[in-house]
């Protein structure tokens, strides 16, 4: 391969990387801002396998398969995803692998896309996982290579953290060949695999004994560098912190960790003893400098630097240096909250919802949107999966009457991912909830991914697709009803017939994310200034497309509109037609 | 040379991902360090988005900050107004005139604020364009982001040439000639 770069997304370098590290299985959930490391990863199908996976437990648990079989393979997900793994990393973590096993954490630090803002080294310290953090693509893809090595040389799982402003910035990367990597022999070594009490007591200390080694062996790791300079400042960081680090005091001395777990004490030792004020700059939780003050050691770290959201140089210059960047202050106007699209399925769903005055215990997607003005329906959003069981739990508490004015409200692939199992439990446990199923056939707000309910699979392989319809009757629901979400009318009418059954109700609204529907539109919506009584009521669903005029009329941007006509069914007085386009 | 600061700022779902692609392959082909930080996931779905692009010998933040921008390019009104104080003191701006309502203005918990150009007009160098017009009398109203991008672009420090190599890298084949002629549309302008 000759000398040329090309620009590469922090996900798709890390992408870049595994196929070039040999990796032969890849399994993942979408999540923003992990999702795309899939989407590049397929790229590469006609020389490894890659899959979305119903959640981030399998998935972890298909790579870790395809690792104790002998090869390498990877798993990827958002910060709130390991918390779903979390079951199978904390083991694997005692087991080891056979083939490198790595699994990307996505941290989400600011929450551009998130409903926390978890560090998962923290978890990865919990778990006795090394974590390797990179700063840039080219980081990105040589130091995932480095991982495969790490985790086999050390017998463990690696996690390789990245957060949105890496993931979703693009860089220059130079590219290498793929790797030609022997699957490794599979022996059957119960000892080491099969983790019951008496051989997990024994794994336990293997653990141990390698956090041992690994924080003698990584003061010498090629990923963990010092630049020394001017030794008034040094620095401990890693990951894109760094960068910032760069620009605000390009005089200090630097000590860049590409292992953040666990900690190489003796070069940090080494390196706080040279310099005479010592910083960590560290987005999210204080987990390098607590530990190195737990050594003895005078760090000035969260006295100084938010715990919260992303850094800046800016921020740094003015926590460190003392500067006041001349900055003007923003302008105050109204913001720009995101908000569903025009034609948006879910718009008709929480129209009716708001018009009957329904709570609903809601769930991860665009659907979330659902909470906010003018539609103001949910009233809960836990994690994904939860609002099945959330309203289980308001019933089990307060009784059944208490949970008539309540729905749950999930998406199909929410339902997919760990929904289904509230469902179970609701059945089994005599609970008599109503719940939504807003189902628009894919994984809409990392961009549309498909799932095990919409018939085809990452590589692009038609299959059976799951009939959500089916699968709730198996698990018992009685009253199963699939619905087009934009008969208003009708959907109304069930859900007043569904709260007032003693029994669990399944209402799946089955219409297309608007994004994805790819029959041309045949007509658009248009006020008839004649008609219209200037009431208001087409604006109540909070569609873009809609603007009020100075005469209190309305109006309707054709470039926006697809015609749901959404609403037209809101006006009492027929102004709104339709116009073939 | 001295790293060069452009941010490109807009509602979610105009088009501000192809607009960077196209400036990132420009500094590519320049020989230029190149990094660009965007935004992805919810924060897409019609709200506001920002893309930073910097270029130089080294760039090591993928952001912008405020004060440091040397070319903003805003799709939209209210957002030029809201990111125009991330511009240097000689930065300029280019606005296209376009104006989309957002959420708390279509539900009349706020107002759209009136003037924006003219305000901006006497604290910044502005230069505004009615793209979408322009574009729709090219016959394509999706082009619109490109033919702003050609009225940057006389901000920059590429020529004619590039621009239209990196257009014909970057878009699908069938759509280069439309977007060579949006380009050059703004360009001229």
């Amino acid at each position: 391969m000759d000398d040329t770069k090309v620009m590469m997304l922090g996900n798709e370098a890390i992408a870049r990387g595994a196929y070039e590290a040999g990796v032969k299985v890849s399994a993942a959930y979408p999540g923003t801002p992990s999702t795309e490391i899939s989407e590049n990863i397929v790229k590469y199908k006609d020389e490894l396998y890659c899959e979305w996976s119903p959640n981030e437990k399998v998935a972890t648990e298909v790579a870790i398969g395809a690792s104790l079989s002998g090869v390498r393979s990877l798993v990827s997900m958002k910060h709130v995803g390991v918390n779903v793994a979390a079951d199978p990393l904390y083991t694997v973590s005692y087991t080891g692998v056979n083939g490198g096993l790595v699994l990307v954490a996505a941290d989400d630090p600011g929450m551009y896309s998130s409903q926390n803002e978890q560090d998962s080294r923290m978890v990865a310290r919990a778990a006795q996982v090394p974590v390797i953090e990179p700063s840039d693509s080219q980081e990105a893809k040589d130091f995932i290579k480095f991982a495969y090595e790490l985790s086999e040389k050390y017998d463990t799982p690696v996690i390789f953290r990245t957060t949105t402003r890496l993931s979703h910035s693009q860089g220059l990367v130079k590219l290498e060949e793929r790797q030609n990597i022997e699957d490794k022999p599979y022996e059957r070594n119960i000892a080491k695999y099969v983790m019951m009490p008496g051989n997990a007591k024994l794994r336990h200390l293997v653990v141990e004994e390698r956090e041992k080694r690994l924080i003698e062996d990584s003061c010498d790791f090629p990923i963990n560098r010092v630049e020394m300079n001017d030794t008034k400042i040094g620095v401990i960081t890693s990951g894109i912190p760094y960068q910032y680090v760069k620009e605000a005091l390009p005089n200090a001395s630097v000590l860049k960790l590409g292992l953040v777990n666990p900690l190489p004490r003796k070069l940090i030792e080494d390196f706080a003893s040279k310099v005479e004020t010592l910083y960590v700059v560290e987005e999210l939780d204080p987990l390098i400098e607590t530990q190195v003050r737990s050594w003895g050691i005078k760090v000035i770290g969260k006295e100084i630097f938010t715990i919260q959201g992303e850094y800046s140089a800016n921020m740094l210059r003015k926590a460190v240096l003392h500067e006041d960047p001349e900055v003007k202050e923003p302008a105050a106007i109204p913001g720009r909250p995101p908000i569903l699209c025009p034609g948006c399925p879910h718009r008709s769903a929480f129209t009716v919802l708001n018009k009957l005055k329904l709570h609903a215990a809601g769930d991860i997607g665009c659907y979330t949107l659902g909470a906010v003005p003018p539609l103001g329906v949910i009233d809960t959003t836990i994690c994904m999966g939860s609002s099945i069981s959330t309203l289980h739990g308001m019933e089990k508490a307060k009784g059944k009457d208490y949970i008539k004015n309540w729905v749950a409200v999930i998406g199909d692939s929410t339902f997919m991912h760990t929904g289904v199992n509230s469902l179970i439990n609701m059945v089994y446990n005599q609970g008599t909830g109503t719940v939504m199923i807003l189902d628009n056939s894919t994984t809409g707000m990392t961009g549309h991914q498909d799932h095990a309910a919409t018939g085809k699979t990452l590589q692009g392989d038609e299959v059976p697709a799951i009939n959500i319809m089916e699968l709730c009757r198996a698990i018992g629901v009685k009253n199963v009803y699939e619905i087009n979400v934009f008969d208003v009318e009708g959907l109304e009418k069930l859900i007043k017939q569904e709260l007032a059954k003693d029994e669990v109700s399944v209402i799946i609204t089955k219409t297309p994310c608007v994004l994805l529907n790819k029959t041309p539109i045949t007509h658009t919506c248009r006020v008839d200034e004649e008609k219209c009584r200037k009431c208001g009521m087409c604006m109540k669903p909070g569609c873009p497309a809609i603007t009020k005029l100075p005469n209190g009329s309305t109006r309707i941007d054709t470039k926006m509109c697809n015609g749901c006509g959404l609403c037209k069914s809101q006006c009492k007085f027929g102004a709104i037609e339709d116009v073939p386009v | 040379m001295e790293t060069r600061n452009i941010m490109i700022v807009g509602v979610g779902g105009q088009g501000t991902l192809l607009t960077s692609r196209i400036l990132g392959g420009i500094m590519l082909g320049a020989g230029y360090d190149v990094k660009m930080s965007e935004v992805h996931g919810m924060a897409q779905r019609g709200g506001s988005v920002v893309t930073f692009v910097r270029y130089g010998d080294r760039v090591a933040e993928p952001i912008v900050e405020e004060g440091q921008a040397d070319v903003l390019i805003a799709f939209e009104q209210l957002e030029a107004k809201r990111y125009a104080h991330f511009l240097k003191k000689d930065g300029v701006l280019i606005v296209n005139t376009q104006r989309i309502d957002p959420m708390p203005v279509v539900i009349g918990a706020a107002e759209y604020p009136e003037g924006i150009v003219e305000d901006l007009k006497k604290e910044y160098k502005v230069i505004d364009v009615d793209a979408m017009s322009e574009a729709v009398k090219l016959g394509n109203p999706k082009v619109f982001n490109v033919i702003v991008l050609g009225v940057a672009a006389r901000h920059m420090d590429f020529s004619k040439e590039q621009w239209f190599e990196v257009i014909e890298k970057t878009v699908k084949p069938k759509f280069v000639e439309m977007n060579k002629k949006a380009f050059e549309a703004g360009y001229s302008m």
